[in-house]
């Protein structure tokens, strides 16, 4: 099979170019590729059923401008590089194999300058905040920005026809709700078109990173996107610790994998309570807002913070458990469980629920492939990838964790597989407590050398979580790309939307909860 | 239908008194008339995330669980700018966001409050200036009260909305807090 060649290729190639050689994240193989070969790899991965994970571009030591892509298939994570001369002002785009590939490399023109042969070159990331001749990530200067804040006329595609009309809305949201702006074409109530517009949140986060060092990097990693503050930090230092060639203790591991399933919980619980809101039973989001509450203090009790953001650190975690911090929250996680059983079942006998719920924001499982649908999203609409069950890194190869799938991919959906995996999540919690292994919580770890490559990849709540680490001088960090899974989910919602009306957009949008901050960076 | 029911009712009144002293009752009651005497109704408040990771928007919402129940207080978080007294402001400002911020905080009818949240809406914390951010929310409309934290508790939130209710006095116009 032609996917298969290329992992083999990138296995066995001897040549390797001093760029490939990525260390992190199980099962990554790197391979320096031609422009022809580039396209080419898409497009076996794409036929291959491998899924694009994230394409960023970075530039070396020497001055060289490289774009890379990371793929992932069966067989592991392949990242290409394609060195782009500085005479060749394009390089070949990938969007006819994976749609959700525009937006990416739309910011990497926007950021770093190379632009794809792909037709669409709509700015994305970048408003009217500065020149369209300043790339932050190459240029060394710093602040160019305009005398005056603008706003800038983005061409959306009109939709034109009797009785059409447009409904912008954002980039301030009616509710507590991050920055976007989302254009709807309706006729009455239907939706036929939404056009989205993101980067409002965008604030320079991967400049941000090269002006920390290697190990304090996680720091930044853990807040570019709060909800998923474990998920990201633990890539982060998996990519750190790969490059550093460091061991961690087992308990180091195993106290991750418990805080990144608090995580999971917390952010289950309440987006559950949120979406039976936003189909007006507010009976939920107070029930489960209350949950959600009681794990947090659980966690503020035992592991110090509500929120994990400077949980997971280089060479382990930044506190230990204690056995009392150990028997309170198997407490906690005991009292939650039942609740939840008993709250389902009364979602579930709820007809008018259940009418919201059932064939809203449908994204079929062809649809879903043909997209790039990742994550819980992709979970529930037939797409049977998890990183812990997949890619397994430690301990999910020990833990074994069930991989919650569904089909049907509407809203319903969505919310039971996150019905499902608050249960197994809860199992993994408390099989973690109690076996959790003596150590010790964290080694110190050495600064990786001067162009040494990362790749972290973790499956946080959302999706699968990924960061490209690329090592400087003086222990800095070159170059750090954190990508999030709501890069493949946005464009889905503008497909998930098409045929239903207005008024069950927040309820579509909240059942994938999607992220701004995470994507806009 | 029953299960809810029976569900409510052995949940309960969970609300816990909020963070204002010893005799919540009565300062319950002194916050309260206070509000209705500036404001002649409930305070109303309009979030917006100028920037921010969403960990201050997750504190946020925690303010309408029902153990903090904010809503109890007398205050309650609207849709628009247009029916808000106070502007409860999250994030470093994105350079993105910077108009938006600036015609929001215009469309709030006068008196009105700003209160900045979280460490980047304090200072620009973790993210800082640069060519996408304005940093602090005070670098681009005028702020009553920072609450700092990463993020920061929801009592820390609450306190933050108490004291420039209680301590601020709102006025019609306020020049711009300089860098």
């Amino acid at each position: 099979m032609a996917l298969q060649r290329w992992f083999q290729k990138a296995a066995q190639n001897p040549e390797f170019y001093a760029g490939s050689v990525f260390a992190g994240a199980p099962q990554v193989l790197g391979l320096t590729v031609s422009p022809d070969a580039w396209q080419q790899a898409a497009e076996h991965v794409a036929t291959g059923g491998g899924r694009l994970q994230a394409l960023w571009a970075s530039r070396d030591r020497d001055g060289h401008d490289i774009v890379r892509v990371a793929f992932i298939a069966e067989q592991g994570v392949l990242v290409l590089s394609l060195v782009v001369p500085a005479t060749e002002a394009d390089y070949p785009g990938i969007e006819q194999w994976f749609p959700s590939a525009s937006r990416m490399q739309r910011a990497v023109a926007d950021l770093s300058g190379l632009r794809s042969t792909d037709t669409d070159t709509r700015p994305w990331l970048r408003h009217a905040a500065w020149p369209q001749s300043f790339h932050p990530l190459i240029d060394a200067q710093t602040s160019p920005s305009p005398p005056a804040p603008v706003i800038d006329r983005y061409p959306f595609i009109p939709v034109e026809g009797d009785g059409v009309h447009e409904i912008p809305v954002g980039p301030v949201h009616a509710g507590i709700i991050e920055p976007g702006h989302f254009r709807f074409s309706v006729v009455g109530e239907k939706v036929l078109r939404l056009e989205e517009r993101l980067g409002y949140a965008h604030k320079g986060i991967e400049r941000r990173f090269t002006e920390f060092s290697l190990l304090s990097g996680h720091h930044l990693a853990a807040r570019v996107c709060g909800d998923s503050a474990v998920a990201f930090s633990w890539a982060y230092c998996q990519a750190l610790e790969g490059m550093a060639a460091a061991h961690l203790p087992n308990r180091a591991v195993w106290l991750r994998a418990l805080a990144l399933e608090m995580e999971r919980l917390a952010n289950h619980l309440g987006d559950l309570g949120a979406i039976a809101n936003d189909a007006g039973f507010a009976f939920g989001l107070t029930q489960f807002s209350r949950l959600k509450e009681q794990l947090l203090r659980a966690t503020e009790q035992t592991i110090g913070q509500r929120y994990l953001m400077d949980f997971v650190v280089p060479g382990g975690t930044r506190t230990d458990l204690s056995s009392a911090g150990v028997r309170l929250l198997i407490d906690a996680i005991e009292l939650i469980t039942p609740e939840v059983q008993a709250l389902r079942a009364i979602y579930d006998e709820h007809a008018g629920l259940r009418d919201r719920f059932v064939g809203a924001g449908v994204v079929s499982s062809t649809l879903a492939a043909q997209l790039g649908l990742t994550g819980l999203a992709g979970r529930a609409s037939g797409q049977a990838f998890d990183l812990r069950c997949d890619l397994p890194s430690d301990p999910y190869g020990d833990l074994v964790p069930k991989k919650i799938v569904r089909s049907e991919g509407d809203v319903a959906a969505r919310l039971a597989v996150r019905f499902d995996e608050v249960t197994e999540s809860t199992r993994l919690v408390q099989r973690i407590l109690r076996e959790l292994p003596t150590g010790s919580h964290q080694v110190t770890i050495s600064t990786p050398s001067e162009d040494a490559l990362g790749v972290g990849m973790i499956e946080g709540w959302r999706g699968p979580i990924f960061i490209a680490l690329e090592a400087g001088a003086d222990g800095m960090i070159r170059r750090c790309h954190p990508h999030d899974p709501s890069w493949q989910n946005w464009p889905v919602i503008e497909h998930a939307i098409i045929d239903n009306i207005v008024p069950d957009f927040p309820l579509i949008n909240k059942s994938f909860n999607l992220s701004y901050s995470g994507h806009d960076l | 239908m029953l299960k809810t029911l029976g569900k409510i009712c052995r949940t309960g009144i969970i609300t816990e008194p909020p963070p204002l002293g010893d005799d919540s009752l009565r300062i319950i009651d002194a916050l309260q008339s206070r509000i209705l005497e500036i404001l002649g109704r409930a305070l109303c408040i309009r979030a917006i995330d100028a920037g921010s990771c969403n960990g201050c928007e997750l504190e946020i919402h925690a303010l309408n669980n029902p153990l903090y129940n904010i809503e109890g207080l007398g205050i309650r978080f609207v849709a628009s700018p247009r029916h808000a007294d106070l502007l409860l402001v999250t994030g470093p400002v994105a350079k993105n966001m910077e108009v938006a911020l600036r015609r929001t905080y215009d469309a709030t009818p006068d008196p009105k409050l700003v209160v900045a949240i979280g460490d980047c809406g304090c200072t620009g914390g973790i993210f800082g200036e640069s060519y996408a951010s304005c940093g602090r929310v005070a670098n681009v409309i005028p702020v009553d009260v920072a609450v700092p934290g990463c993020p920061p508790s929801p009592r820390q939130i609450l306190t933050g909305i108490v004291t420039a209710i209680t301590e601020a006095v709102p006025q019609t116009s306020r020049l711009r807090q300089s860098g």
